[in-house]
C-alpha cells in the first residue's frame, strides 16, 4: 500500500499540532507496512525522512496538464486573498499574525503557469492564496509521481483542494482527514465561509472522510450533511517516545491546578474559572494557574478580579518549549474544560507528566481515555467537585495519576494507523 | 429418594445515594435519592416482585404446599418496600404464612460487613434476623451473604452465630470434579451443611432463557424439567436475583408463563421435588467437606471480590468506612447507626470498579454514575460529611 500525503507542515518547523500529528500518522503507517509519499508547502530539508519521502511544493513549478484539471484550477485560482483567514488549529503564533497581518499590504495575484511558487507553508496574509496555489502544485505532483501511490490523503481544510486536484488528474481514491472543523474555530454566527466551502468541498469529494473522534464524525454528518456510510473515526495518539519527565523545585506549598491552552471560546477558560471560585471558597491550600494566551484573556483576568480571587489565581501568558513541561511539573491537577474539542492532546501530555487530568466530555479525548476525570464543560459544580476530591482524597489523586500514566503510554500510532490502513485497503 | 430442587430468589434495592457535592459537606446530611429509588422500588414491585408473588402463591395453594422457595430480602430492601410499595410486603406475608417459604438471613445492608470488622458483621446479621422476625414472624435459620460471599472463616463466624446452614456460589476453582448437587459441609465447622449454586442450570433460567441466540431457545418448563431429571446428584441449587423474572427479563420473554408452568411440570416427575435450604440440611446427609480458604462470590468470571474491592479506590472506600466503625460504636445514634449501614451497601463500591475497562468500554451502563471517579468522589464527599457528624456527636458526648 502506498500513499500520496499532502500535509501543511512536518516537524521540526511546526506552528499547530496538525504537523506533529502527520509525522505520528507516516511512522504509524510504516510500521504496518504503509509507504508515504509527504507533500508540504515549504520543506526546510531537516524534517525527519526515515519513515517517509517528503516532496517540497515550493521546487515544482506548475504544468497546464489537461483541459479538465484547468476549469478546476481556474476555480480555484481566483480566490480572494483580502481578509484574515482563520488558521489551522492551535497556532498560538496567530493572536501576533493577526495584528502583522493587519499592518502588511496584501495585493491579489494570479498565476502563471510553468512557475515555481515559494511557499511560506505559515498561517499568515497570504493563506488563501497559497491554499490555491497549492492545489496547482498537489495536481501536478500527482501527475509526475502517478505510478507511485494508491491513495490520496489529505489533512485538513488547507490541503483539500491539492487532494482533489490530484484525484480529478489521477481517478485515484482520495480520504480527507478532518483534524479540526470550522464549528469547532468559531461558534455558530463566526464561522469562515470561504473555509467552510472548501471543507464542504473536500468532504463531498472524498471518497472517505477520517475524524479524529466521534465527535467530530457527528459535526461532519450533522453539519456538513455529509453520509454517515463514509466517514470513520480514527481516534489521534501521541508519540512519547525518548521522553523524560522534568523534575523542577517548588516554590509555594500549595496545590497547583493548571489551564493550559488559548483562552479562546472554544477552551471555556470562564468555566475554568469559576469553577476556582467554587473550590477557593472551600479550600485555601490551593492556587490556579492559567497558562496561554488569546482573545479572551482580558476578559479572564476582569473575571478572576471580579470574583475577588486575585490572590490565588494566576496567569503565565504564553509558555514555550520547556517551559510547557516545567508548567506540567508543577501541577497537581490538569483541567480541560473545552466547549468543543475535536480530540485535545493536552491532557495526554499532563497524564504523562503525572498530573491527573479533568476533561469535558465535549473532547474527542475523553472518548478514549478511560482514566481521566470527565464533566460536561457547562457543569461548573461537577468541575469543582472533581478539583476538591483530587486535592482533598490522596488516593484518588495517586490512582488517576499512576492508571493515567500507563495509559497514555499505551496510545500509540501504531494502533491508530492500523485502522487508516483499512481505510485505505477498503478503497483499492 | 426424590432429586430436591432448590429454588432461592434474592430481593435486592440498592438504597442510592443522591448527587453530594462538597459544597453539601457540613450543611446537609440527607444523603439518599429518594426520588430514583422510589421509581426503582415502584418499578421492580409492577414488573417482578407482584406477579411473581402471586404466581408462586398461586402454585403453593395448587400443590398443596409441595411447590417450596427461598427468599433473602435484605433490611435496606424492607425498608424501601415498607416506605413505597407496602402491598409487596403484604404479598410477601401471605407466601410466609403458607409454611412453603424459606425466609433466609443475611447483612441487614447488603454489606460486605463479612470481610470487614467482625463485630460489624455480627451486628447486622442480628439486626437482620429481628428485622425478618417482625415482619413475616418466622426466624431464619439459613444463611446467604451478600452476592453469596463465602469462605470457611465466614462459614465458621456464621456457625457461632447459630447458623447451620448457608448458601455459596459452586465456583469451578473451589469444587473442582465435584459437582455442585450434593450436600457439602463447612471445613472448619463439620456440622454446618453448606450449599453450592448450580450455576449452569441457574444462568439457564436468569440469563439465557431471552437469549434467542442461545441454542437451547425458545425454553419450556417441559424442557427445563428433562434437564433437571437428567441432571446426577441429591439437589439442584438454582439460585439467582428475583429480578431476572420479569424485570431484567420482562414478560414479554414469557420469564413468567414459564414460571407459572414449571411447578406443576417438576412435580408431575416422579423423581422430583422442592425443599427449601433448611429442609434438604434435614434431609441429606454431607458427602464431605470442600474447603475455601479466600472468600468467593456469585459475580464475573472469577468469582472473586474483585468486583467490589478489585482497585486502590475501593479499597480506600472500604478502608475509610470501616475505621469509623470503633467511634461510632460509643455513640448510641439511630440516625447515626442508619447512615452507617447504608454507607456500607455493596453497590457502594461496586460502582467504583474499573473491571469493566478491560472489556474497551469508557462508560457503563449498570450504574447511576458515568464514570467509576464520580462514584468515588460521591461516596467520599458523603463520608467526609458523615465523618464530621461522627467527630460532632463524640465532642458532644
Amino acid at each position: 500500500m502506498r500513499v500520496l500525503m499532502f500535509g501543511w507542515e512536518f516537524p521540526p518547523h511546526i506552528a499547530g499540532g496538525l504537523g506533529t500529528a502527520c509525522k505520528g500518522i507516516v511512522e504509524g503507517l510504516a510500521a504496518n507496512g504503509v509507504e508515504t509519499l509527504f507533500v508540504m508547502p515549504n520543506a526546510s530539508g531537516d524534517e525527519d525522512q526515515s519513515c517517509t519521502r517528503i516532496l517540497n511544493a515550493s521546487d515544482v513549478a506548475v504544468e497546464n496538464v489537461s483541459s479538465t484539471v484547468d476549469e478546476f484550477l481556474d476555480k480555484v485560482k481566483f480566490i480572494n486573498v483580502d481578509s484574515n483567514i482563520v488558521p489551522y488549529v492551535d497556532p498560538d503564533e496567530y493572536f501576533e499574525a493577526i495584528e502583522r497581518m493587519k499592518k502588511e499590504k496584501k495585493t491579489t495575484t494570479t498565476i502563471g503557469f510553468g512557475q515555481k511558487f515559494k511557499f511560506s507553508g505559515k498561517y499568515g496574509a497570504n493563506l488563501m492564496e497559497e491554499v490555491s496555489r497549492y492545489a496547482q502544485v498537489g495536481g501536478t505532483i500527482a501527475m509526475e509521481h502517478i505510478d507511485e501511490f494508491d491513495v490520496i490523503h489529505a489533512h485538513d481544510w488547507l490541503t483539500y483542494l491539492a487532494g482533489i486536484a490530484a484525484k480529478e488528474l489521477t481517478g485515484k481514491p482520495l480520504v480527507v482527514h478532518v483534524h479540526a472543523t470550522s464549528y469547532d474555530r468559531g461558534s455558530d454566527d463566526m464561522v469562515d465561509t470561504r473555509v467552510l466551502a472548501i471543507e464542504t468541498r473536500g468532504m463531498q469529494a472524498a471518497d472517505r472522510v477520517v475524524t479524529v473522534s466521534d465527535l467530530t464524525r457527528n459535526i461532519v454528518i450533522n453539519r456538513y450533511h455529509i453520509d454517515p456510510a463514509k466517514v470513520v473515526t480514527v481516534h489521534n495518539a501521541v508519540d512519547f517516545s525518548g521522553r523524560e519527565n522534568l523534575t523542577v523545585e517548588r516554590g509555594v506549598k500549595d496545590k497547583v491546578v493548571t489551564f493550559l491552552g488559548r483562552i479562546t471560546f472554544q477552551k471555556g477558560p470562564e468555566y475554568f474559572i469559576e469553577a476556582a471560585a467554587k473550590v477557593l471558597k472551600r479550600t485555601k491550600n490551593v492556587r490556579f494557574v492559567m497558562a496561554g494566551s488569546g482573545d479572551m484573556m482580558n476578559r479572564a483576568i476582569s473575571q478572576v478580579a471580579r470574583l475577588g480571587i486575585a490572590d490565588r489565581f494566576h496567569f503565565t501568558g504564553f509558555l514555550r518549549g520547556q517551559d510547557v513541561q516545567k508548567m506540567f511539573a508543577l501541577s497537581d491537577v490538569y483541567i480541560m474544560p473545552s466547549v468543543s474539542e475535536p480530540f485535545g492532546i493536552s491532557p495526554l501530555e499532563a497524564m504523562r507528566s503525572n498530573v491527573p487530568s479533568i476533561i469535558s466530555h465535549q473532547s474527542g479525548a475523553a472518548e478514549v481515555l478511560k482514566y481521566a476525570l470527565k464533566v460536561d464543560f457547562w457543569d461548573v459544580d461537577a468541575l469543582a467537585d472533581d478539583i476538591y476530591a483530587l486535592l482533598q482524597y490522596p488516593v484518588l489523586a495517586e490512582f488517576a495519576t499512576k492508571q493515567g500514566f500507563d495509559e497514555v503510554n499505551e496510545l500509540k500510532w501504531n494502533g491508530a494507523c492500523a485502522k487508516l490502513k483499512k481505510v485505505y485497503e477498503s478503497l483499492v | 429418594m426424590k432429586k430436591s430442587v432448590c429454588l432461592y430468589f434474592q430481593v435486592n434495592q440498592p438504597t442510592g445515594l443522591r448527587l453530594y457535592r462538597f459544597f453539601d459537606i457540613g450543611k446537609d446530611s440527607h444523603y439518599y435519592d429518594d426520588y430514583a429509588n422510589r421509581t426503582a422500588v415502584k418499578k421492580a414491585a409492577q414488573n417482578c416482585y407482584l406477579p411473581m408473588n402471586e404466581i408462586i402463591l398461586d402454585a403453593i395453594k395448587k400443590t398443596k404446599g409441595k411447590f417450596k422457595v427461598a427468599f433473602s430480602i435484605s433490611g435496606s430492601t424492607l425498608e424501601l418496600l415498607d416506605r413505597y410499595a407496602p402491598e409487596v410486603i403484604e404479598s410477601f406475608r401471605a407466601l410466609a404464612q403458607t409454611g412453603s417459604v424459606e425466609f433466609l438471613c443475611e447483612t441487614y445492608y447488603n454489606s460486605l460487613a463479612s470481610v470487614g470488622p467482625e463485630s460489624e458483621f455480627k451486628l447486622q446479621v442480628m439486626k437482620h434476623k429481628e428485622a425478618v422476625k417482625a415482619f413475616f414472624g418466622v426466624e431464619p435459620v439459613t444463611f446467604r451473604n451478600t452476592e453469596l460471599i463465602y469462605s470457611d472463616s465466614i462459614g465458621a463466624q456464621l456457625y457461632e452465630m447459630g447458623f447451620k446452614t448457608i448458601l455459596a456460589e459452586g465456583a469451578r476453582h473451589i469444587l473442582g470434579w465435584k459437582s455442585a448437587n450434593y450436600v457439602y459441609n463447612n471445613d472448619l465447622k463439620e456440622a454446618q451443611k453448606v450449599l453450592f449454586r448450580n450455576y449452569s442450570l441457574s444462568d439457564d433460567l436468569s440469563f439465557r432463557f431471552s437469549d434467542r441466540n442461545w441454542s437451547e431457545w425458545p425454553l419450556t418448563a417441559e424442557k427445563y424439567t428433562n434437564w433437571l431429571e437428567s441432571a446426577e446428584g441429591d439437589v439442584l441449587n438454582i439460585f439467582m436475583d428475583y429480578e431476572n423474572l420479569g424485570s431484567h427479563q420482562g414478560a414479554e420473554t414469557g420469564i413468567l408463563e414459564f414460571m407459572k408452568d414449571l411447578p406443576a411440570e417438576v412435580l408431575g416427575r416422579k423423581t422430583l421435588d422442592f425443599q427449601t435450604p433448611s429442609e434438604i440440611a434435614k434431609k441429606h446427609a454431607s458427602v464431605g467437606e470442600i474447603s475455601v480458604p479466600q472468600p468467593t462470590s456469585w459475580a464475573d468470571e472469577e468469582r472473586d471480590l474483585t468486583a467490589w474491592l478489585g482497585n486502590e479506590l475501593q479499597q480506600e472506600a472500604f478502608n475509610k468506612v470501616y475505621a469509623l466503625q470503633e467511634k461510632l460504636s460509643i455513640l448510641d445514634d439511630a440516625a447515626l447507626w442508619a447512615d452507617y449501614g447504608h454507607l456500607q451497601e455493596s453497590q457502594n463500591f461496586y460502582y467504583m470498579s474499573t473491571k469493566f475497562f478491560t472489556t474497551g468500554q469508557v462508560e457503563r451502563k449498570d450504574s447511576p454514575y458515568n464514570t467509576p471517579y464520580e462514584a468515588f468522589i460521591n461516596f467520599m464527599n458523603v463520608l467526609s460529611d458523615f465523618n464530621i457528624r461522627v467527630n460532632n456527636a463524640i465532642a458532644e458526648k
